[in-house]
């Protein structure tokens, strides 16, 4: 078994109003040093395979697919066991 | 002229879908569920608003896969005419159909009111019996309504004149004012605003009617047979 660990978030370039909107509450609670905020998604996979080498493949392929749309969205992903 | 509107869990403005079409041109109309394998019998094909597979993932992100969207991309490819109304619109997007994304609202709000849109396209197959320049009143109700594309893609949208609507007061943060765009073809239309629920003036405007006219127009032009108003 290999778990997969999958970070999608938006990308840099473009606007996220959920992290804005937070960083708007953490400032108004005090936490004034927040300089920014990026709200992503975190998503865990466990694969039924020992082939590492091919699951980075499937993984990236998933990711490219379904799991981000690459026009706004970055993503990254850890591989355990 | 044959219309489908197409079916996906989720969707729940399919029946407004079929009761504008029903109303506003009174040609044959059918739910094409998103298993749905032939769409060869249709001239136009609806993808209406709701909330797709729950909206899980991003929206329209899973639909984008489901069975149905083969045939709907085949459809596009032939030149039927595809019009996807929020959700729907989304969906197009994420199956590549029409280029960009939907972002979040930059309000992070729900909005839910009429807007008033301004018809920067008026030759497409949806909009000839609009006037270019128009201001028309059209609702809108959408959390994630917010398109964006990198400039890049926005300079190929404005030197086509692929850039069908655009909003007076921007609700959502849209590139632009975007409201709707279509494809370079121009045979595939995506828009947030719900022209179907705007069909009668008990709703508040029937500024969405010509919508349905021009595609049966358009239709009729091409297939040489008389036009309706």
């Amino acid at each position: 078994m290999i778990k997969a660990t999958v970070y999608v978030t938006i990308k840099q370039s473009v606007l996220d109003p959920q992290g804005v909107a937070v960083q708007g509450a953490l400032h108004s609670m005090g936490f004034g040093e927040v300089d920014s905020v990026r709200i992503g998604k975190y998503m865990e996979l466990n694969l039924d395979t020992t082939d590492r080498e091919s699951a980075e493949k499937r993984v990236i392929e998933m990711c490219e697919k379904l799991l981000a749309n690459t026009v706004i969205e970055d993503y990254r992903y850890e591989l355990e066991g | 002229m044959k219309f489908a509107v197409l079916v996906f869990p989720g969707s729940n403005c399919d029946i407004d879908c079929y009761k504008a079409v029903e109303d506003t041109v009174g040609e044959p109309v059918d739910y094409v569920w998103h298993t749905a394998t032939d769409l060869s019998p249709y001239d136009c094909i609806l993808v209406p608003g709701g909330f797709s597979y729950g909206d899980y993932l991003r929206c329209g992100a899973i639909s984008r896969f489901a069975p149905v969207m083969k045939e709907v991309a085949k459809a596009a490819a032939e030149g039927k005419y595809i019009l996807g109304i929020c959700n729907g619109f989304q969906i197009l997007t994420e199956a590549g159909l029409l280029p960009g994304a939907l972002r979040r609202n930059l309000s992070m709000k729900f909005r839910c009111h009429d807007t008033v849109l301004k018809v920067v396209n008026s030759e497409t197959p949806f909009t000839k019996d609009y006037a270019a320049g128009e201001e028309i009143v059209i609702p809108i109700a959408h959390g994630e309504g917010n398109y964006y594309c990198d400039n890049e893609t926005l300079a190929r949208l404005q030197a086509n004149n692929q850039i069908v609507f655009t909003y007076k007061d921007n609700p959502n943060g849209s590139v632009t004012d975007i409201a709707g765009i279509c494809n370079e073809q121009g045979n595939v239309l995506g828009m947030m605003p719900h022209p179907e629920r705007a069909v009668d003036a008990l709703l508040g405007t029937d500024d969405g009617k010509r919508m349905f006219t021009s595609i049966l127009n358009a239709w009729r032009d091409r297939h040489g047979a008389a036009s309706v108003r």
